[in-house]
């Protein structure tokens, strides 16, 4: 793999060397300044990138408390027209995007997960713990996604979302409730009037082994009944396989579908099993226009790790300082304690960085989680344990 | 503590307990089992390097104590080196239980005496001193197996003098395989970071060590000088500056002593344009920040390819602005305390020197505590292997950042210097490194990671940096008769 990848770059060069156009060269070699550019020049032009990170910073600004404000203020961002993208080169052939995505820099498993676990030993004590565990909650996609779910189910889960803690209504909500598409209507009843989001999966969740026009149908359904976000799966079977352009058109097709909703892409990370798949996937996601990156279904044997979260956070990091636009990311599956959202809330900080500190650009995709958050809360508040019997089950 | 922009996620101070640890008001000299005053009665104070609050008094070791001591472990050489491996392996595997069953207090005092985070000495050090003992407590009693024949015999007495850096491994990298092999020692640690070994004394007492087995010397440099040079040593291990050694080489030239040198470094950290750049940052800051920089082993040059220097310092800066320095006991603390005044004045004067020679400085924005010795993370770009900062051993939290455009010229410029202990070659072609590695000068070669340790692995130097080999089989062999 690693000769492959020498390979490829090597003959990249030969190619600039023969035909260099004044225009590429002075792309290649001034203007353009940006991370990976520099491995691609050869291959694919790009327009200069500007240095400083102002986008995002004027996006900050204009972030306004009103969330379908922001919505739009991010539509207008990263549903660029493809001609205006400045990745149009890139996804210009099956070539060029599979020579992107294997220039990528490689990922050293040791290393990521040493500095994962490191990361994991930060001590966060008193005033920081409240922080973090009001933010924990207010970050948390609330999911019911099983074959019995009922309107019923869906309607508890609902009034969780918006009153988590009934002994405490001053409790932050959470940022959305996330269901099946059929249930979206019913979701959207149960936290109406509250700011709560209600997230639908689509395209054939959890495998997504169906035709593209049933996925897109799905898509629409759930928008249709008044999702606000559309959590889909890419085809994790034409990853594996190589079909990149397959993968990458797919989540064009559904952004585009989705409307108004914010796009989250999943990737399945426990089947795409190497880092360096992650992140080419992270990439794939980031370029066709989504708006989260999200680990996992919960539907697999591994799902959101502090190691691959970690990696996508660089992922979301990195686009931002090439391109301006921020990315959000969503770890789903497996974190079920205050102490491991805590540690997630860590890698965000230190990683990505503060501006990702808001439910509008990370979320955990959990259901037992929220319920280990309130009896800390309710620790930190009274100086004593409670029980699983002051927290409500849903 | 930092001084980043304001984050509303700031972590809250979370201080380790100094309760766990009774540190009392003076100190004797360990000797024959027994703590004694020196004999001149001379004593000096051990100070936090963080708050500059004086710890301890601590009884100053002299030429008569140095006398006794020796004395001692020769008493207890013919009994010691008599009994069974296995035998003496016992008394390891004790000790290094003990270890791991106070290394709590001790981290917490290593961090007091010393100056580093404790997130090191409850994650690193304590955690390799208990393996280190517990490694050659099984070669004990295996002795036979080691390579070196059949019923390999001890020198007799050790005189071993430690640095500061890390003061109770590198009392156990002496004393573990010392004592394995059958040799009865007298160490002199540090007069700025005693405490950790008079602590072991104690713990060689409740071990119920016979006597004079371990003799603990604390003092300065004359005592270090009175000790190698003592006639009935029979063998000198050293660890710390490339001066000294120089100094003991001279002392012992013409002798029958065995000698282990381990010295300074000037590492190597290269890195190739197709390293996993994310891994590769975290490694740099590893090898150069870890323990305030003041590791023999440290990666102090960088040595990256032209053709991403701009990417990988871009990233460089970013991780190092993240990083918190502040009090050592707080458990997220990144970046403690320089060890003493006169390391950070030492540390000072060769930063300057590097700007004044026309290197570029960049230092991570951190707000320095008023009291206490503070270095922030420094950086310098645009060094050349004529700046004195690509050259001499700083032993503090400064990375000089130089260029390279080929695999050849990474090479020659890493060789390119009179240590010649570590280095690190960072590239996802697994045949780049083993080529590269086959062409470096250096005792430690690190691939994608840096400053890893283990007491299998054997550690030391080429040229300057020393010779002698500590850590693993090959380890044994300095204390053997062989």
């Amino acid at each position: 793999m690693f000769h492959r990848r020498q390979e490829e770059s090597s003959t990249g060069a030969k190619g600039c060397e023969r035909n260099v156009t004044p225009e590429r060269k002075l792309c290649g070699a001034e203007d353009f300044t940006s991370r990976y550019a520099r491995r691609y020049a050869p291959l694919v032009t790009m327009p200069p990138v500007p240095k400083s990170d102002k986008p995002a910073k004027a996006e900050k600004a204009a972030k306004v408390d009103k969330a379908d404000k922001k919505v739009k203020s991010v539509k207008t961002e990263s549903a660029a027209t493809p001609a205006k993208s400045p990745f149009a080169d890139v996804t210009a052939s099956d070539a060029t995007l599979r020579r992107f995505l294997h220039g990528l820099p490689g990922v050293d498993t040791v290393g990521l997960e040493a500095r994962a676990a490191a990361l994991g030993t930060r001590s966060i004590k008193t005033t920081a713990k409240a922080y973090a565990i009001d933010l924990a909650i207010s970050m948390i996609d609330l999911t019911t996604l099983e074959g019995a779910d009922t309107a019923g189910k869906v309607h508890a889960l609902g009034a969780k979302a918006v009153h988590p803690d009934p002994t405490d209504r001053g409790t932050p909500t959470t940022a959305a409730v996330c269901v099946y598409p059929d249930m979206v209507a019913t979701a959207k009843a149960a936290v109406a009037g509250s700011g709560v989001k209600v997230a639908s999966v689509a395209t054939a969740f959890p495998a997504g082994r169906a035709a593209l026009g049933v996925k897109l149908a799905d898509t629409k359904d759930a928008v249709a009944a008044g999702a606000d976000e559309i959590d889909m799966v890419i085809d994790r079977g034409a990853f594996l396989s190589g079909d990149y352009m397959k993968v990458y058109e797919e989540i064009r097709a559904v952004k585009e579908a989705a409307g108004p909703a914010r796009l989250k892409v999943i990737f399945e990370t426990g089947e795409l099993s190497t880092y360096d798949n992650i992140r080419r996937a992270s990439w794939i996601g980031m370029i066709a226009g989504a708006d989260f990156i999200k680990t996992s279904t919960g539907k697999v044997g591994v799902n959101a790790t502090p190691a691959n979260t970690l990696l996508m956070l660089e992922a979301v990091r990195d686009f931002r300082a090439q391109t301006g636009v921020q990315i959000g990311v969503k770890p789903a599956g497996g974190i079920r304690s205050t102490k491991d959202a805590i540690k997630f809330l860590v890698l965000v900080n230190e990683t990505a960085g503060p501006d990702w500190l808001d439910n509008h650009w990370f979320r955990f995709g959990a259901s037992s989680l929220l319920n280990d958050l309130l009896m800390q809360r309710q620790k930190l508040a009274t100086g004593r344990y409670s029980g699983p019997d002051y927290v409500t089950v849903d | 503590m930092t001084s980043r922009k304001p984050n509303p996620f700031e972590y809250a101070p979370a201080p380790e307990s100094r309760a766990v640890v009774d540190i009392a008001p003076s100190y004797g000299l360990f000797i024959d089992g027994e703590f004694t005053e020196a004999a001149d009665g001379k004593v000096f104070k051990t100070v936090s390097p963080s708050t500059e609050e004086v710890l301890s008094e601590v009884a100053r070791a002299g030429e008569a104590d140095v006398e006794r001591a020796v004395k001692a472990a020769r008493k207890a050489f013919d009994k010691w080196s008599a009994l069974p491996g296995a035998e003496r392996g016992k008394y390891l595997f004790r000790i290094a239980r003990i270890i791991q069953e106070r290394s709590r207090e001790l981290a917490v005092l290593e961090t007091l005496d010393n100056g580093k985070p404790i997130k090191e000495t409850r994650d690193a050090d304590l955690p390799l001193v208990a393996a280190h003992f517990f490694y050659y407590a099984g070669w004990a009693d295996k002795l036979d197996h080691a390579g070196y024949g059949p019923n390999p015999q001890p020198l007799g007495v050790a005189g071993q003098v430690i640095p500061w850096n890390f003061p109770l491994l590198m009392l156990a990298w002496k004393i573990a395989p010392a004592l394995a092999t059958g040799n009865t020692v007298v160490l002199k640690p540090a007069e700025t970071t005693p405490l950790s070994a008079l602590f072991f004394a104690d713990i060689c007492r409740q071990a119920g060590l016979p006597k004079g087995v371990v003799n603990i010397l604390p003092g300065y440099g004359d005592a270090g000088a009175a000790l190698t040079a003592h006639p009935d040593v029979n063998k000198v291990a050293f660890t710390g500056s490339t001066a000294v050694g120089k100094q003991i080489a001279r002392a012992l030239a013409g002798t029958d002593k065995k000698l282990t040198l381990e010295l300074g470094g000037k590492g190597a950290n290269i890195v190739f344009d197709d390293a996993p750049i994310d891994q590769a940052v975290e490694g740099i800051v590893g090898g150069i920040f870890f323990n305030q920089g003041q590791v023999c082993c440290a990666g102090s040059r960088l040595l990256v390819q032209e053709s991403i220097q701009d990417e990988l310092l871009d990233s460089l800066k970013r991780r190092l602005s993240t990083l918190r320095l502040g009090d050592p006991l707080d458990k997220n603390t990144d970046i403690g305390a320089i060890n003493s005044a006169e390391q950070l004045a030492r540390i000072t004067a060769l930063v300057d020197t590097g700007e004044a020679e026309g290197a570029e400085r960049w230092s991570a924005p951190c707000e320095l505590p008023s009291t206490g010795y503070w270095f922030a993370p420094t950086l310098f770009t645009g060094v050349t292997q004529a700046h004195t900062v690509a050259r001499d051993e700083i032993f503090g939290p400064v990375l000089s950042v130089l260029t390279f455009r080929t695999p050849d010229e990474a090479v020659a410029k890493a060789n390119n210097t009179p240590y010649g202990l570590s280095a690190g070659i960072w590239t996802e072609k697994g045949s780049r490194i083993l080529a590269v590695a086959n062409k470096l000068r250096a005792g430690v070669i690190w691939s994608n990671t840096f400053n890893k340790f283990d007491p299998t692995s054997p550690f030391g130097g080429y040229k300057e940096s020393g010779f002698g080999r500590e850590g693993g089989r090959h380890g044994l062999e300095a204390y053997l008769d062989v």
